[in-house]
């Protein structure tokens, strides 16, 4: 079991280095976005193994909160190369 | 009666000067002020048979107890005679001033509060036995000279004279505190009668010499000696009965007063004896020579007193050398130096007071437009001619009998051979006698070009007549006096000039009257001081008459070489020159800044763990390394190298976002998963953030970054990086106590009821940080808040117009 676990650990983080690659090397800010998003998931997935690692509880609350921020992430930068900006002003104001 | 806090009266009255000026202003402020100085003269005269007959007088009044400060007013012979050259001469320049300065034209609220405070501060300095006190009012009498001098403060010249004054006193009075506080140091005590009795323990010290040599500094710069007298002249450019005061009279004695008071403790360095004579025969010389080359009337006098305070310094000098030999011919210095000491505050009070009137009535002071005045003001000219003839040394005035004192003690110094006194001594009754003959032309040239000679009516300002009445009482009474003392020397030696030297050499004497010498105007034909006046009277005619034609050698002194010269290039050079240092490493770049930061910190930090052996390995307790941790170091080092090398600001964000997580998976690998949570929230929110600023912030720049600015940069960040790495791993090696974590294992759930240790450490144990951590977050909110909605400058001023 813990053979397994660390296999898949080396796996994702190969993986995670793959995409790390396409970070730096873009070559569109769309392409760094969208691999910074996958390392979001690759996070998630580590962290859960590491969680079976430790055999203890207290990472789930990590899981839930990267997947929120990796989202929340994601959308910003979306939307700032698409507007230039996060927030918008309130043009009827 | 505590007379110590008749020290106060003048300052106390100068708080009612203000208002009287102002109510009472039908009547001249200086009738009122007149009265204090005269009961001050009155009361301390009563002293005088008490401390004739060898007593003194001691009133004290704790300041700070606790650090030995007291104020203690102690009356011996020296101080006494002091005093009442301060508050008598104070009396009579005070009445000079009623008529001198107008009622109506003039700030004299200001004056004579100036002039209140600078008598106190005076007493203060003569009176006082504790050094710190002594020193409090030593620094008053530099402030408030420094008031009198710039009292015409809308003049440059006053105000550069001021200034000047200031410096030069100041920074000898900052030496002589240096001194005292040695002293107090070694003597262990700053009671000055106790140093004195304490002397045998401590003479021997090596911070002896040092002492006497930085409270030498003080009273050379009091007391303008070579090369600190160049304030003096230009102290002129205050009103006339301030230099007849301080710079005549009291102030400038000040330094010969701190002299004569330590003379007992420092008479035993050879230091001191060289010093105080050769620097005092060197003024004496100086200020001679160059009183001739003057053409104001004021800077020839200035000259003068800077000349015969050297006199009376070099018979200080001489005065100590009594401590070393039994030769009675060394007992008469100190008494000619206290005798001319008296001698010259009278002749040059009344000289100076002559100056103010003949300013005052012809609305100049320079001698090149002056003559003839003989016959218009008889009787200017009269008190002008017997000061200006005591001065030079003549009989039947006063000056003539110190002088013949004087001239005998540096001839007895040729007698003394200790110090190499022997080889060198030969020279100081040379330079005394030309000095002399310097002194006869400057007084004859002072009096005979102002008043003889022919008439220049065309030249001057104003129709020159004789002065008011009141202007002339008090120089008549100095005149008077001055042919007074000629007539009753010893009756002025036994009863004032005695006990001052009886107190200034307490070792030698036990009774004022063994201090006494008996004055004679005659000592018979084979006296040598006789013959050398002589010769000064003949030599000093034959130079006077002949003054024209050598007078232009004082030409030959280029302007640049004088100390005049110097003094200003040192001020003009520590003024640009500091600026230009400073200038040169605060060069408002940040960057430069922080180079010195880091580059010190990690300087110091690796050389002190090397230098104390304080660097230390210890392999023995380190945790095992998982390989995931590796992996996840690698990313955050690839981050790191990222935000360093990227070309662009947004890959520069990302790659900062990217350390910031595997900082986060740190944090789950090591097991802590609130920290965990905390870095990912703030991570994010710091990327939203820098890419809020993003579109605000302007394109990536060099910032004038060359390739060697880079190695610098890079070389101190690689030493900054060492430094920290290796101060942690010698810190992780070097753990003397447990943690105390044990404790919070122990406790969580049964002390404080929770189960999440990190929590309870953050609310409960240690509820303090967090309480303050909040604060800083809401000043951050409000700060940040403040700054985007107050736009005072800029674009935001048209808010503020609406």
């Amino acid at each position: 079991m813990k053979l397994f676990i660390w296999i898949s650990l080396i796996i994702i983080f190969l993986s995670m280095l793959g995409t790390l690659i396409r970070v730096f090397k873009g070559p569109s800010t769309p392409d760094r976005l969208i691999a910074l998003d996958g390392i979001g998931v690759m996070l998630i997935s580590i962290i859960a193994l590491l969680s079976i690692a430790f055999d203890t509880m207290y990472f789930i609350d990590v899981i839930l909160l990267i997947a929120i921020m990796s989202f929340i992430g994601t959308v910003s930068f979306s939307k700032f190369i698409e507007k230039g900006a996060i927030i918008d002003r309130d043009s009827h104001r | 009666m505590e007379f110590v806090w008749l020290i106060f009266l003048p300052a106390v009255a100068a708080l009612f000067v203000p208002s009287l000026f102002r109510r009472a202003a039908g009547i001249h402020t200086g009738w009122f002020v007149l009265a204090i100085p005269l009961v001050l003269f009155g009361y301390f005269s009563t002293y005088i048979p008490r401390v004739a007959g060898g007593e003194h007088a001691v009133s004290s009044f704790d300041w700070i107890p606790s650090l030995g400060i007291s104020f203690v007013s102690y009356l011996d012979g020296l101080s006494l005679l002091f005093t009442l050259l301060i508050t008598g001469i104070g009396s009579l320049v005070v009445l000079y001033s009623v008529f001198y300065l107008d009622r109506k034209k003039e700030k004299l609220g200001n004056f004579y509060v100036y002039l209140l405070l600078f008598m106190t501060a005076m007493l203060g300095v003569v009176q006082s036995d504790n050094v710190i006190s002594l020193y409090l009012f030593w620094e008053l009498t530099s402030i408030s000279s420094f008031l009198l001098i710039g009292y015409w403060y809308t003049r440059d010249g006053s105000r550069f004279g001021a200034l000047k004054s200031m410096m030069i006193t100041v920074g000898g009075g900052l030496m002589m505190l240096g001194g005292f506080v040695l002293l107090g140091i070694m003597g262990d005590t700053y009671s000055i009668r106790e140093l004195i009795t304490r002397l045998p323990d401590y003479a021997g010290d090596p911070l002896f010499t040092l002492a006497a040599v930085l409270l030498l500094l003080g009273a050379f710069t009091k007391s303008a000696q070579f090369p600190f007298y160049i304030w003096l002249p230009d102290a002129m450019e205050a009103p006339t009965p301030v230099s007849a005061y301080l710079h005549s009279a009291t102030m400038v004695k000040a330094g010969l007063y701190l002299v004569a008071r330590f003379t007992p403790i420092f008479a035993g360095s050879s230091v001191w004896i060289w010093l105080v004579c050769g620097i005092g025969l060197l003024t004496l010389f100086w200020g001679s020579f160059f009183a001739v080359k003057q053409t104001d009337l004021k800077a020839i006098l200035a000259f003068s007193t800077v000349s015969q305070l050297g006199l009376i310094m070099s018979l200080l000098g001489a005065g100590a050398i009594a401590y070393h030999t039994d030769d009675p011919l060394f007992r008469v210095a100190m008494f000619a130096a206290i005798f001319h000491l008296v001698n010259h505050a009278v002749f040059k009070g009344s000289l100076f007071m002559i100056a103010g009137i003949v300013d005052h009535e012809t609305g100049t002071r320079d001698i090149r437009k002056l003559g003839g005045l003989m016959s218009i003001m008889p009787i200017s000219f009269t008190v002008a001619f017997i000061g200006g003839l005591s001065m030079a040394g003549l009989p039947p005035f006063g000056g003539f009998l110190s002088k013949e004192l004087f001239l005998e003690s540096m001839v007895a110094l040729k007698h003394f051979d200790l110090f190499s006194f022997g080889t060198w001594g030969v020279l100081f009754p040379v330079i005394a006698w030309i000095a002399s003959v310097f002194t006869f032309v400057y007084s004859f040239y002072f009096v005979f070009h102002t008043f003889a000679g022919e008439k220049k009516a065309d030249k001057l300002p104003l129709k020159p007549h004789e002065a008011p009445i009141g202007m002339l009482i008090s120089p008549i009474i100095l005149a008077v006096s001055v042919v007074a003392i000629f007539f009753i020397p010893n009756v002025v030696g036994s009863w004032l000039v005695a006990p001052a030297v009886a107190a200034a050499q307490p070792q030698l004497y036990s009774l004022p009257a063994d201090a006494a010498i008996h004055v004679a105007a005659w000592h018979g034909p084979k006296s040598v001081p006789m013959w050398l006046t002589v010769g000064v009277i003949a030599i000093g005619t034959m130079l006077f008459t002949t003054m024209k034609s050598w007078r232009p050698v004082y030409a030959l002194q280029p302007r640049n070489l004088s100390l005049n010269a110097f003094y200003d290039g040192l001020m003009s050079f520590s003024e640009r020159g500091m600026n230009r240092l400073s200038r040169s490493f605060m060069n408002g770049i940040i960057r430069t800044y922080l180079i010195y930061m880091f580059a010190f910190l990690s300087v110091m930090t690796i050389v002190i763990l090397f230098a104390k052996g304080a660097f230390e390995l210890d392999m023995d307790s380190l945790s095992p390394v998982t390989l995931f941790a590796v992996l996840n170091a690698v990313v955050a080092l690839l981050g790191a190298a990222m935000v360093i090398l990227s070309k662009n600001r947004i890959s520069a964000i990302i790659a900062l976002g990217a350390v910031g997580y595997s900082v986060a998976l740190f944090f789950v690998l090591f097991k802590a998963p609130d920290l965990a949570l905390t870095q990912l929230v703030i991570e994010t929110i710091s990327v939203a953030l820098f890419l809020l600023a993003f579109r605000h912030l302007p394109a990536m720049k060099t910032h004038g970054e060359t390739k060697g600015n880079k190695l610098v940069n890079a070389i101190i960040a690689g030493a900054v990086g060492l430094s920290v790495t290796l101060v942690a791993l010698s810190a992780h090696s070097n753990k003397l106590v447990a943690s105390i974590s044990q404790f919070y294992k122990d406790t969580v759930q049964t002390e404080a009821g929770g189960g999440n240790i990190v929590n309870v450490i953050l609310v409960d144990y240690r509820g303090f940080d967090t309480l303050f951590e909040i604060a800083v977050l809401s000043i951050a909110g409000i700060a940040v808040l403040g700054m985007i909605k107050l736009r005072l400058a800029g674009k935001g001023s048209d808010d503020e117009k609406k």
